[in-house]
């Protein structure tokens, strides 16, 4: 039972970080938009491939947290 | 018209190579709806007034059909659970259980096929049916063999007369089975060759000067995407043609089981993207390719950064060469840690109604689960194109030529 909440505190800590760091990036791809809509597309596909950079680290706490649960 | 003598090539050797897998026709189907639905959005917007009573009926239907497959499981669920155990519903087992790989494949209600088990032990090879493990009441059982087998925990052990396990006849045993992830796979092998068969057979007959029609057209953007995204950004307009077999291999094969893991019934639903050893073998295979075609240069900024003090090359270079086996880890972590993550999150929305105890939970959680299915469209082909955009960037920065090496050259002269 402790194990189990400990990992969800992991997990939950995990979820903050890559929140902040996905936030950043839409921001910045917004921004970048923003300033030159010409360049959109090539924002947007750098952008989903660094969210997904970002989203991988945040995995990896999951698998980790779900590997300490069971 | 470079570019179709290219497809030309790696659909040959595709045909040739048994390396050749798959290709989903999901995204497909998906993008065709799309189109479908786009013309036809005008029309539908001008009938604002009944647009909220069309979406109230279809979630009405939704949900009125929803809840019937779901009671029906509870019911069979709880069947289940009464037999083989009494007590509560376990949400992480049921979800460990379905996102785990198997013997049996279920199809529907209480019909699984059982898939075959080829075991190799000291007294040679031996196959047999997955259901000789289970009894007429579905309970484990222990087959005899060579040796007497039982599954503890997924995993074929050999056991002695008193049904415990023998450890040291167990390391053994080598098991080579047909598992449900090998089944998908099969599965997946079978849909790429076909869709890629057909393509090729038709550049082959008409030739690469005319325009694509009926599956060509649907492989030649996907192709195109492959070099003119990845392929060329990464490694280079001189150098890419060699790696696109390579990296079309991995696209199509990432792609293809990512969309049949996503497939809630029969001939998808196995998690085999979600599996580490799969990702394993693609890591493998990237590491070996990526240090194959390395150059001197990146060897060079590997052991010896060029432009450092001696003192700092020292501290860099094992930092590097930690880079080296890091990058296809990451790799590796990264596309089982996302269809995992996918399947788990859609399996805890349908426990839910489980936990509940109730059908009209899945009047949430169905919906739920419903968009984060959409999501997970968007993630499998996003994780295919972020190991072959990173499979790319790799084999680009081991192949890469430094200006400062040319620069060095110019010194000389």
């Amino acid at each position: 039972m402790v194990v189990g909440s400990v990992a969800a505190i992991g997990a939950g800590l995990a979820a903050i970080g890559a929140g902040i760091g996905i936030g950043q990036i839409g921001k910045g791809a917004v921004e970048g938009i923003a300033r030159q809509p010409e360049a959109a597309n090539e924002i947007r596909s750098n952008m989903i491939v660094a969210a997904a950079f970002v989203e991988a680290v945040a995995l990896f706490a999951v698998v980790v947290a779900l590997l300490g649960n069971g | 018209m470079e570019y179709k003598t290219l497809i030309f090539k790696f659909l040959e050797s595709i045909q040739i190579s048994t390396f050749a897998y798959n290709f989903s026709l999901n995204l497909f189907k998906f993008k065709g709806i799309i189109t479908i639905f786009a013309p036809n959005f005008e029309i539908f917007m001008a009938l604002k007034p009944i647009k909220s009573l069309l979406a109230l009926c279809l979630s009405l239907l939704l949900l009125s059909s929803s809840t019937k497959v779901w009671a029906n499981e509870t019911v069979a669920a709880t069947k289940e659970h009464a037999n083989a155990e009494e007590g509560a519903f376990n949400v992480t087992e049921t979800i460990l259980d379905h996102i785990k790989d198997d013997h049996s494949w279920h199809i529907w209600g209480h019909t699984s096929l059982h898939l075959p088990v080829i075991l190799y032990t000291s007294k040679g090879v031996e196959v047999f049916s997955s259901s000789k493990f289970l009894d007429e009441h579905h309970a484990p059982a222990i087959y005899k063999g060579n040796f007497d087998y039982k599954i503890v925990e997924g995993k074929t052990k050999i056991v002695n007369t008193a049904g415990e396990v023998d450890k040291e006849a167990s390391k053994q045993l080598w098991d080579f089975s047909i598992t449900k992830n090998v089944a998908s796979l099969f599965v997946s092998v079978f849909i790429m060759l076909t869709v890629l068969l057909t393509a090729a057979g038709a550049y082959k007959k008409t030739g690469i000067k005319s325009a694509p029609k009926g599956v060509q057209s649907l492989m030649e953007p996907i192709v195109l995407f492959v070099r003119d995204e990845v392929a060329i950004p990464n490694i280079g307009a001189k150098r890419h043609g060699k790696y696109m077999p390579f990296l079309l291999t991995i696209f199509f094969l990432v792609l293809t089981n990512n969309f049949l893991g996503l497939v809630p019934f029969f001939p998808g639903g196995a998690n085999v993207s979600g599996n580490i050893a799969f990702t394993m073998t693609l890591a493998v295979c990237v590491f070996i390719v990526v240090n194959l075609s390395a150059n001197k240069s990146y060897w060079e900024h590997i052991f010896w950064m060029p432009g450092m003090h001696w003192s700092m090359k020292l501290f860099l270079a094992p930092i590097e060469l930690i880079g080296v086996f890091t990058k296809p880890i990451s790799l590796m972590i990264r596309l089982f840690a996302n269809i995992t993550a996918g399947h788990i999150l859609v399996l805890s929305l349908i426990c839910l109604i489980f936990i509940f105890k109730t059908v009209f939970a899945s009047a949430i959680a169905v919906p739920f689960a419903v968009f984060i299915g959409m999501i997970e469209l968007l993630v499998a082909f996003l994780q295919a194109y972020i190991f072959t955009m990173l499979s790319a960037m790799y084999i680009g920065m081991a192949t890469e030529e430094h200006a400062h090496d040319e620069h060095k050259e110019l010194a000389h002269h």
